[in-house]
């Protein structure tokens, strides 16, 4: 089932045209599956891959996997197409590549509820996401990112903005910092998710690590993963720290003290605790449970 | 739909079917297939590529050669699906 808000620390792709990747994908635990309409996929079998993906996700059961599918952008001869299939298949997430303007976002929308209509979904029912990469599309962040109210999240992709650029990726991200900020900045002023580009090198453990860190540091939810491999690094980076859940375990036993005496006001260690500091700390907590290093009975 | 060419779809990488589709002058659906799994699955994989053919509403004979690398009923459909749609040069795709 479709959910506005949910945990997206990674986003694993799985190229449109291979079977052999869709039948166990969420064996390996990533929060949310992409399947890939777009780069990964030939213009001679995007017919193949759309079927392909369509005919999986009506038969395979994914479990509590989001399920995500990047279709190719409504300007080429794909791209309807695409947006058929996919509502009609029942996907979770439709996400729109080289996304530049809010108007790319409601174009699709609109098809969108054509074929929900068509093929008797609830309207509203499939969300969407917004890739960005290119620098108009950064510069419109915040207003792609306030274009519908299906928008769970925007994500960066890298390689194509860096082109657009003209310039190189490299191991310090400098290259990619402006375009970081701005879209958490654009997403949480939305109040949906920013999600991180893809860290190719798969044999690099070392530096997908420092760009997860160096993302969940900025503010964002997750990354996007292109192997199994790069899910637990990812996972283990974005779990909270000891200190932090311990930390967040005193304030939320401060908000149940408060709720218990029936006051709005929380204190602890005689010092009031704002509101902001609450759901920080619930968030530490919500984290730690999902990561596996406390359990809900222990809360 | 009619076939008008022959045509493909599939790979023969793991996990895949590789599917040939050419009409035929007997009616019917004939099937050929050769599979990594033929003795518990050929006859399983066999009827998949036949109720595929015959919910597309195909005019005339069909013969389908198929190689299957251990594929899904899913992946199965969807390659026949894709062939025949190709060998009939239509993109009025139904869901």
């Amino acid at each position: 089932m479709a959910q506005k808000q949910r945990l997206r620390r990674t986003m694993m792709f799985i190229p449109g045209n291979n079977p052999g990747m869709m039948r166990d994908a969420h064996i390996y635990g990533s929060d949310s599956l992409m399947f890939d309409l777009e780069d990964s996929v030939s213009m001679a079998e995007k017919d193949a891959a759309r079927e392909l993906v369509y005919q999986a996700l009506k038969t395979i059961d994914y479990g509590s996997t989001e399920i995500v599918v990047r279709i190719n952008p409504l300007d080429t001869p794909y791209g309807r197409a695409d947006v058929e299939a996919m509502v009609a298949a029942g996907a979770h997430v439709l996400r729109m590549p080289k996304t530049e303007t809010a108007k790319d976002i409601t174009d699709c929308e609109a098809v969108i509820e054509e074929m929900e209509k068509k093929y008797g979904r609830p309207v509203g029912d499939t969300l969407m996401m917004a890739a960005i990469e290119g620098a108009l599309g950064v510069i419109n962040a915040y207003q792609i990112a306030t274009s519908s109210k299906r928008l769970i999240g925007i994500a960066l992709g890298a390689e194509d903005f860096c082109a657009n650029m003209k310039c190189q990726r490299t191991l310090s991200g400098a290259e990619l910092q402006l375009a970081r900020q701005t879209i958490v900045l654009a997403a949480r002023a939305a109040g949906i998710d920013a999600l991180d580009t893809v860290y190719s090198d798969v044999n690099n453990e070392e530096q997908l690590r420092y760009e997860a860190q160096l993302v969940k540091d900025l503010g964002f939810d997750g990354k996007s993963v292109i192997n199994p491999r790069q899910i637990a690094p990812v996972h283990e980076v974005f779990a909270p720290t000891a200190k932090a859940i311990e930390k967040a375990r005193k304030v939320v036993a401060a908000i149940k003290e408060a709720e218990a005496r029936g006051s709005g006001v929380i204190s602890l260690n005689g010092k009031m605790v704002d509101k902001p500091v609450a759901i920080r700390a619930q968030r530490v907590i919500e984290l730690a449970i999902i990561s596996g290093i406390i359990s809900p009975e222990e809360v | 739909m009619k076939i008008s060419t022959k045509a493909e779809a599939g790979t023969l990488e793991s996990g895949d079917i590789h599917v040939e589709v050419e009409s035929k002058e007997e009616p019917g659906v004939e099937v050929d297939l050769d599979s990594t799994v033929m003795k518990l699955y050929g006859r399983q994989i066999t009827n998949v590529i036949k109720d595929t053919v015959k919910e597309l509403g195909v005019d005339g004979g069909v013969l389908i050669t198929a190689t299957d690398k251990g594929a899904l009923d899913c992946t199965v459909r969807a390659r026949v699906k894709t062939a025949i749609y190709r060998a009939c040069e239509s993109k009025n795709y139904t869901w």
